[in-house]
């Protein structure tokens, strides 16, 4: 085992790819002699040259566009988008396009497309730079959304998803190209698509999230554990396909959920998970199953509104509190 | 043109696009009928009066090289060599349909014929045109693509950005304007700025760029074979505008009533087959038993498909979740 940023991690999986396979190729805005905009492919335009690392024109709709038609014709592209707040410029492509044509083709067609691309707030970037789409994007038949937290989880999920035949949208967060982690030595490392990681155990409640927000939860457990609360701790690591069954099966032993998100509440990602574990789990529950997501307002600029706007660990210990202890 | 102007071309060669237009007419006269009868659901969108551009175009193509459209694509769909059968099957959503019923008429598919879609949000598939036409590129193959949208997909901003990047990595993409002057219900006339020269729109992105008479299918063939070779030997992309008009409305549920009457007269006086078919007898290729004979095998045909897919099975109900994804089973609950 070796300790690897996030970054790092995103970079090996995609010189991996375009090492193992001909028919992969990067395409998106900046990725070029710029390096991309988080530096996950520096050095890359150098290495590969411009047929493989396709730096595009600043036209979302063609970046994913013309990678499901690459993908229809044989060829495995990895695009990006630059952030997912950008990704609605192509909302056509991947919601119209990438996650139907299979079906409405009868299956004639596949799509092995991976969409990279970047969500999350707290960078102090404004309310147009700051949001959490992959929700939407995990509502979509056809899509698979993958949301890795770790560098582990990064290399894993990204090998398991070019193993997937098709459309992925593979969400990184803004907050965590800099964070360090293990990193698996071996090559054959896989993390299957749809399996939550239980990361930290404990009987009284469980934290689910996923991306930034399940390390949120972990810092929440660690506070709580202070005070004698012990925390199952869920990092769903992809939002389509959802386990569910590990969520339940925690709370079924805790008797309380919290479920945690980056987002708004209405309409939010939470809200599913708490639907699904009130129909599977409802006479296992000790209180109501709890939220804690972003403040309902377009994100702040300023440093200390935006800290407002975002669940804290501080936030999701005091709601888990109060789950467990009633007040 | 005259006969000596294409000498490639024999007289089986020449009768058979006749009976292909033919074909598409009869067809859509059928869906007509179908969609009346409620076999036919949702929307439908015939191709009455643009035949000689499907046969015209597609004629040309290599069976290796892609086709995408729009949603008026059962004329592209029959042009291809796709079957009567299966197409209208797909029309009443039956599981003998090309994509087993799940596409309906506006999202027709055939991966034998590299025939890659119907695409039914206007602009789409420029973009997915402009990605084919990458992958062939990238390969070192010599395929072209060929692109079909109409005049209201030009105001769409997936249209510049597919018309800019396939100029910009010199694509070989043949991105083809059927230009018959409305957008659904809209008038081009007030809603494009160059509607009267649109091929000039290409010329901001530097492109080769055509206008041709779409109702007149040897005039589209030989201007397509030209563009085809030219593309294909690595000149980059083209843009071509087909001056055409459709001879009934939108869909079957539209009238058309917002067209002046006197467009309406000019058109029907510029119907493709009439227009192809008296070239044929003028220039002695064709007598009226070869049009009689040809006639009949269409309505035949047309009939047999008909009957095809209405004796079809439905899909099954466990058909529902298949093809969502091609590696694991669709979560939910199979009905």
């Amino acid at each position: 085992m070796s300790v690897i940023t996030y970054r790092d991690a995103v970079s090996s999986v995609l010189r991996e790819a375009l090492d193992e396979d001909e028919r992969v190729f990067l395409m998106g805005e900046d990725i070029g002699p710029y390096g991309g905009a988080f530096a996950v492919t520096k050095g890359f335009w150098e290495k590969y040259g411009q047929r493989r690392i396709k730096d595009s024109p600043l036209a979302e709709s063609v970046i994913v566009g013309a990678g499901v038609g690459a993908a229809m014709a044989g060829l495995r592209p990895v695009v990006e988008l630059m952030t997912i707040n950008f990704s609605l410029l192509a909302m056509d492509q991947i919601v119209n396009h990438a996650a139907k044509i299979r079906y409405m083709s009868g299956g004639q067609f596949s799509i092995p497309l991976i969409i990279r691309t970047v969500t999350g707030a707290g960078a102090s970037v404004g309310a147009t730079h700051s949001q959490s789409f992959e929700g939407w994007y995990a509502s979509v038949p056809g899509l698979t959304v993958v949301t890795p937290s770790t560098p582990r989880d990064v290399i894993g999920l990204f090998r398991s998803c070019r193993e997937l035949n098709d459309p992925v949208m593979f969400v990184e967060h803004i907050l965590l190209y800099g964070t360090r982690g293990e990193a698996p030595d071996s090559g054959d490392f896989r993390i299957p698509i749809g399996q939550a990681d239980l990361r930290r155990t404990g009987g009284d409640i469980t934290l689910c999230g996923y991306s930034r927000m399940a390390l949120v939860a972990e810092q929440a457990a660690e506070i709580l554990a202070r005070e004698g609360i012990e925390a199952d701790v869920i990092d769903l690591r992809c939002l389509r396909p959802l386990d569910m069954d590990t969520v339940v099966a925690s709370v079924k032993k805790t008797h309380r959920a919290l479920m945690v998100e980056e987002t708004t509440r209405l309409g939010g990602f939470a809200g599913e998970l708490v639907s699904q574990v009130q129909e599977e789990a409802f006479e296992y529950l000790d209180a109501p199953v709890g939220r804690v997501a972003g403040a309902e307002v377009p994100m702040p600029y300023s440093f200390p509104l935006e800290q407002l706007a975002i669940p804290s660990a501080e936030s999701v210990a005091a709601a888990a509190r109060k789950l467990v202890n009633g007040v | 043109m005259l006969k000596a102007d294409v000498p490639e071309l024999n007289k089986s060669d020449l009768l058979g696009f006749y009976r292909q237009m033919k074909l598409i007419r009869e067809f859509e006269r059928e869906s007509e009928r179908q969609y009346t009868r409620g076999n036919i659901k949702g929307f439908l969108h015939v191709y009455n009066g643009e035949e000689a551009i499907a046969v015209g175009a597609i004629n040309t193509l290599r069976p290796d090289d892609y086709i995408v459209t729009h949603y008026r694509d059962h004329g592209q769909a029959l042009a291809r060599g796709m079957t009567s059968n299966e197409v209208m099957a797909e029309l009443m959503g039956k599981a003998t349909g090309c994509s087993k019923g799940k596409g309906g008429s506006m999202h027709l598919f055939s991966s034998d014929l590299n025939f890659m879609g119907g695409y039914a949000i206007v602009g789409g598939q420029l973009c997915i045109a402009a990605g084919l036409a990458l992958a062939v590129q990238y390969r070192g193959d010599d395929q072209v693509v060929l692109c079909f949208f109409g005049d209201g997909a030009v105001n769409e901003g997936e249209f510049h950005e597919a018309m800019n990047l396939a100029a910009i990595w010199n694509l070989p993409v043949i991105f083809f304007c059927e230009h018959n002057l409305y957008g659904m219900g809209a008038s081009s006339k007030e809603t494009l700025v160059m509607w009267d020269s649109l091929h000039e729109m290409a010329a901001a992105y530097g492109m080769s760029r055509y206008e041709v008479d779409g109702n007149d299918v040897l005039e589209v063939r030989t201007l397509m074979q030209k563009i085809n070779a030219e593309v294909r030997a690595g000149s980059g992309p083209a843009f071509v505008v087909a001056r055409t008009y459709r001879l009934r409305g939108h869909s079957v549920a539209d009238p058309a009533d917002y067209r002046p009457q006197d467009e309406v007269s000019y058109w029907a006086g510029q119907d493709p087959i009439p227009r192809y078919r008296d070239w044929l007898t003028d220039e002695g290729i064709a007598t009226v038993e070869d049009f009689e004979e040809i006639d009949a095998s269409v309505d035949e045909e047309v009939v047999v498909a008909a009957e095809f897919g209405e004796s079809s099975p439905w899909p099954e109900s466990a058909s529902l979740y298949d093809d969502v994804y091609t590696d694991r089973p669709t979560e939910g609950i199979p009905a």
